[in-house]
């Protein structure tokens, strides 16, 4: 009987083999499948478990802070001013997980990341419980709260970009309704549940979403500063005369291109294009754009930072495009930024930027700074130039012109003492644009000469003007404010 | 086949070799087994301070007090050892102990993490750690008692048609029985209820049909080696022979379909197959069974809806996780696995008691999450170096029913861990069923340490001294007690 014993010996091993077999499978090989799948809180519990980093704004004010609790979870994530920066910050929630900065920076902020590898090597040598590693931001508090007031005084859905044109680091990144990412952070699920539920409401406006990154809006007037800059890079000048007619009609199509309220735009037959941009005619850059073809006109805004699906920084922006552009009609629609014309508020502010920053585009970055768990600096980040959107002559020749389209613009909170360059946009939306209130753009940067600041500011639906809404009467006046915030504090 | 078992006078185990030759007389290896048991003992405590460390209580001098108390408790059962079998091998209580202990510290480590716990009903968590402590000290007294009044194994043999009876009567009873007195727990209907206590009786049927089977097997073997019709190479038996095989199965089959317990119903009829093949040495018997094994299950899994449940939460846990019934258990016992990796959270620093039935069926899933593959693997070992040592025994065993018997516990064993370690790790589709000595649960553990004493009890039998040199006699002194005949029964 022995031999079938020893059979059964053998049986037996195989069986013990092949546990062990798969169970190399399912802790070591395939381990990761299931560590990530979205149903293991354990993952997430042990997170919770740890002390997350802290985000910081530049002058050093702890943004989102962690506060010991005596539940389950071990640390609660606390924001301070809440929703000034919750479009930055984004939100820590065990039942809907996180969002913006909270998300891009997961890894570090719960200590994972390998830059934090030695530490988390001497905590586990000297027994401490490892810790996180903190962001410092490139927001500027002051301005980001300004541009938060300015936005939220009179109620008003929209966006604010501010950018420091020689490096591309944010100074402040609003989108408003905003939302208070606490009640999201709460442990108490209840709480979180209905704050969810109030913020996905029908009605709410949807204050999950920053528009700064996420929303693609009709670039509107704002769009012929690019238009101007494929012409100035196509051999024209500021003294290129255009045609002045209040209204032209679309090649091969009986769709007329009107000036705002039809009004010609100079006495004579034609006028340049530093006028035309002054009283953003138009009938001139439909005409501009009809004669420089959509290719030059696409390879312009690429320069700008259009069509470029890869930008993190490290929050993803969704790609800013002009859109097919099949017909001259449709490229006279595109040289006024409507038709197909898609952009962020974020590119919006890397174009003001660029010109700004003598037409050299920098990488917009937020994150200055990886700080170790003692607030030690373990990675900076470095301003990277992404390439020449415009030579300097023609930069400062379309700065000249955006000094001119600002003293042409009206509105009230003109800065004191501050020469600005700016263009402001009307962008029409919607099927009906008699009935829809049009987005109000404004983009600008300050001091023209020495430019420190640069800016995008859109207003949705007209903010308090509807149909009469004006980037000049609604956002022109935020956008002043910001930049004076920021030049005010220097 | 092995040759004709002596069925001489050497009376195996109960009386210390007294009538051996000095030279020759054989290590008992008992110091040995105290020195693992010691060993056995620390690595217990080890863990308990581990589980209590992390969960974060004081430490007492309490530990020290129950590594202690756990030490006496298997030094009495050394002391058993010593006693009444005192050539039994030195490494299966040991692995015992080492599982037991383990078992233990972590059914104590479920119970701190589900302290408090108010379930739906409105009951609370009941603490369950002291109770398995009571079911270890009864089944070391039934342990002891086993080795104190089972001198001899082969007394088994006489009473195997009895065994057999009550076995069968045991495994069916639940079954059978209304519901008051045999509830259905779980969708398994194996527990009989007595007053405060719940039995599952099919856990001490299981030995007494493998007495059964193998006294059975011992005394008709030569029946089942008469060949039938050669087919493909194989000698099948008989067709008349064929009944105790259809039997077996017939009970099995019996078992899933009324008691819905399919892990007990595979372990059950893979002993039976095992038995039947070493009384034979023939693989046809294996390949038969399987067949028939085969039929049953596609025939189960096309009638039973719990059958179809089992292996759709096996093929896909994840889809069905949301499911009542479906996937939640195994995928969070694959996420536990996961996310202890190679060298596991530390125990008491998982977060295994998100695993239903931690304590029983899915306690290796503990094991593995908190100790890592590292500590899996090895508690696999610890089960193998059992079930092989216990092997051994059988093999190196004088007499056919202790070999029987043995190899068929040895197997057992082996075949249980495979079948419940197999499930939770997604090997296999879950069929619930305890892990041996480390599952909560006081019949499981009795009967397992029933099952262990008859081991050493055929281990002592195999490595006690024979008495030398004189030649046996043909025909064995009818005077002698010890001995059965078991076999050539005519």
């Amino acid at each position: 009987m022995n031999t079938p014993l020893r059979r059964v010996g053998m049986a037996m091993m195989v069986m013990i083999v092949l546990l062990l077999g798969n169970a190399t499978w399912v802790q070591v090989i395939n381990a990761d499948e299931w560590r990530k799948n979205a149903y293991n809180r354990r993952v997430l519990l042990d997170e919770y478990a740890r002390k997350r980093g802290l985000i910081i704004a530049a002058d050093g004010t702890t943004i989102a802070d962690v506060k010991e609790t005596t539940d389950r979870l071990r640390f609660l994530r606390t924001y301070s001013n809440g929703p000034v920066y919750a479009p930055v910050t984004g939100y820590l929630s065990v039942t809907y997980g996180t969002s913006g900065m909270e998300r891009a920076e997961n890894d570090l902020l719960n200590g994972s990341d390998d830059r934090l590898f030695t530490r988390r090597v001497s905590a586990l040598i000297t027994g401490r419980d490892p810790v996180g590693g903190n962001v410092q931001l490139t927001l500027n508090a002051k301005v980001q709260q300004t541009a938060y007031d300015q936005l939220t005084a009179k109620g008003f859905t929209g966006s604010v970009v501010a950018i420091k044109p020689d490096t591309g680091e944010i100074l402040a990144m609003v989108s408003t309704p905003s939302y208070n990412p606490n009640l999201l952070a709460s442990h108490d699920s209840n709480e979180q549940v209905s704050a969810w539920k109030q913020l996905n409401a029908e009605d709410s406006g949807d204050p999950l979403l920053n528009r700064a990154t996420q929303a693609l809006y009709p670039a509107g007037s704002t769009l012929k500063v690019v238009v101007a800059a494929a012409a100035l890079a196509d051999g024209k000048n500021k003294e290129t005369q255009y045609t002045a007619k209040g209204s032209i009609t679309l090649p091969g199509s009986q769709t007329p291109l009107p000036n705002f309220n039809g009004t010609p735009c100079g006495p004579g037959e034609t006028v340049s294009m530093e006028t035309a941009l002054a009283k953003s005619c138009n009938t001139a850059f439909g005409e501009m754009a009809g004669q420089l073809g959509a290719n030059k006109l696409r390879r312009q805004a690429e320069k700008f930072g259009f069509n470029d699906a890869d930008l993190q920084m490290p929050l993803p922006v969704e790609t800013s495009t002009l859109g097919p552009i099949k017909d001259d009609a449709a490229l006279y629609q595109t040289g006024i930024g409507q038709r197909d014309v898609q952009i962020t508020p974020l590119e919006n502010a890397v174009i003001a930027a660029t010109i700004a920053n003598n037409g050299k585009r920098m990488q917009p970055y937020l994150v200055s700074k990886i700080l170790g768990p003692d607030l030690k600096s373990i990675d900076d980040t470095d301003p990277d130039e992404v390439e020449t959107a415009m030579s300097t002559a023609n930069a400062n020749a379309l700065r000249d012109m955006m000094i001119q389209s600002e003293i042409n613009t009206g509105g009230e909170g003109r800065l004191q003492n501050v020469q600005v360059a700016s263009k402001t946009g009307t962008a029409e939306h919607g099927a009906d644009v008699t009935k829809n209130n049009p987005h109000a753009w404004y983009i600008a940067f300050a001091p023209a000469q020495k430019p420190e600041i640069a800016i995008a500011v859109i207003v949705e639906d007209g903010g308090d003007r509807g149909l009469g809404a004006t980037g000049g009467k609604v956002a022109a006046p935020i956008g002043r404010a910001v930049m004076n915030a920021y030049l005010a504090g220097r | 086949m092995g040759s004709p078992a002596p069925t001489g006078e050497g009376s195996p185990g109960a009386s210390v070799a007294t009538s051996t030759s000095p030279g020759l007389k054989a290590p008992t290896r008992r110091g040995t087994e105290l020195v693992m048991l010691s060993f056995a003992a620390g690595l217990v405590t080890l863990a308990l301070i581990l589980v209590e460390l992390n969960q974060e209580r004081s430490l007492s001098l309490r530990i020290l007090y129950l590594g202690l108390a756990y030490l006496a408790l298997f030094a009495c059962a050394h002391l058993a050892v010593r006693r009444w079998a005192p050539y039994a091998d030195p490494a299966i209580l040991p692995c015992v102990a080492l599982l037991n202990g383990l078992g233990l510290v972590v059914i104590h480590r479920i119970d701190l993490a589900m302290e408090g716990t108010v379930f739906l009903d409105g009951s609370t968590w009941d603490p369950v750690a002291f109770k398995q402590v009571i079911w270890t000290a009864i089944g070391l007294l039934l342990f002891a008692a086993t080795l104190k009044f089972l001198p001899d194994h082969r007394m088994l043999a006489r009473f195997g048609y009895t065994f057999g009876l009550v076995g069968l009567v045991a495994l069916m009873l639940p079954g059978v029985l209304p519901g008051f007195i045999a509830p259905e727990i779980n969708g398994a209907k194996i527990w009989l209820r007595l007053g405060p206590l719940s039995i599952q009786p099919g856990e001490f049927a299981k030995i007494l049909l493998m007495v059964f089977f193998a006294a059975f097997l011992v005394s008709k073997r030569d029946l089942f080696t008469v060949a039938g019709r050669r087919f493909l190479g194989m000698d099948l038996p008989r067709a008349r022979d064929l009944g105790p095989l259809f039997a077996a199965w017939g009970v099995t089959v019996a078992v899933m379909v009324l008691q819905k317990d399919l892990g007990s119903s595979l372990l059950f009829f893979g002993i039976v197959l095992v038995l039947l093949y070493i009384a034979t040495e023939r693989a046809a018997w294996v390949v038969l069974g399987l067949g028939l094994f085969s039929g049953g299950a596609i025939i189960a899994w096309k009638l039973f809806n719990h059958v179809q449940q089992r292996v759709a939460n096996w093929q896909d846990p994840i889809a069905r996780y949301e499911v009542i019934g479906g996937g939640y258990q195994i995928s969070q016992s694959l996420f536990g696995l996961a996310t202890g990796g190679i060298g596991g959270a530390g125990l008491g620093a998982g977060r295994p008691e998100m695993i239903p039935e931690a304590n029983t069926d899915f306690i290796t899933a503990v094991i593995g999450e908190e100790l890592g593959f590292v500590g899996f693997a090895a508690l696999l070992l610890i089960y193998m170096v059992f079930a092989l040592r216990g092997l051994r025994g059988a093999i190196s065993v004088r007499d056919s029913f202790g070999k029987l018997l043995g190899g068929g516990l040895a197997f057992a064993v082996c075949f249980q861990v495979f079948i419940v370690v197999g499930g939770v790790t997604k090997l296999i589709p879950m069929t619930g069923i305890t892990a041996p000595f480390l599952s909560y649960g006081g019949s499981s553990l009795l009967a397992n340490y029933i099952l262990v004493a008859l081991l050493l009890r055929i281990s002592a039998a195999a490595r006690a001294p024979q008495r030398v040199a004189k030649p046996k006699p043909q025909q064995p002194a009818i005077a002698d007690q010890h001995t059965v005949m078991v076999e050539r029964p005519k």
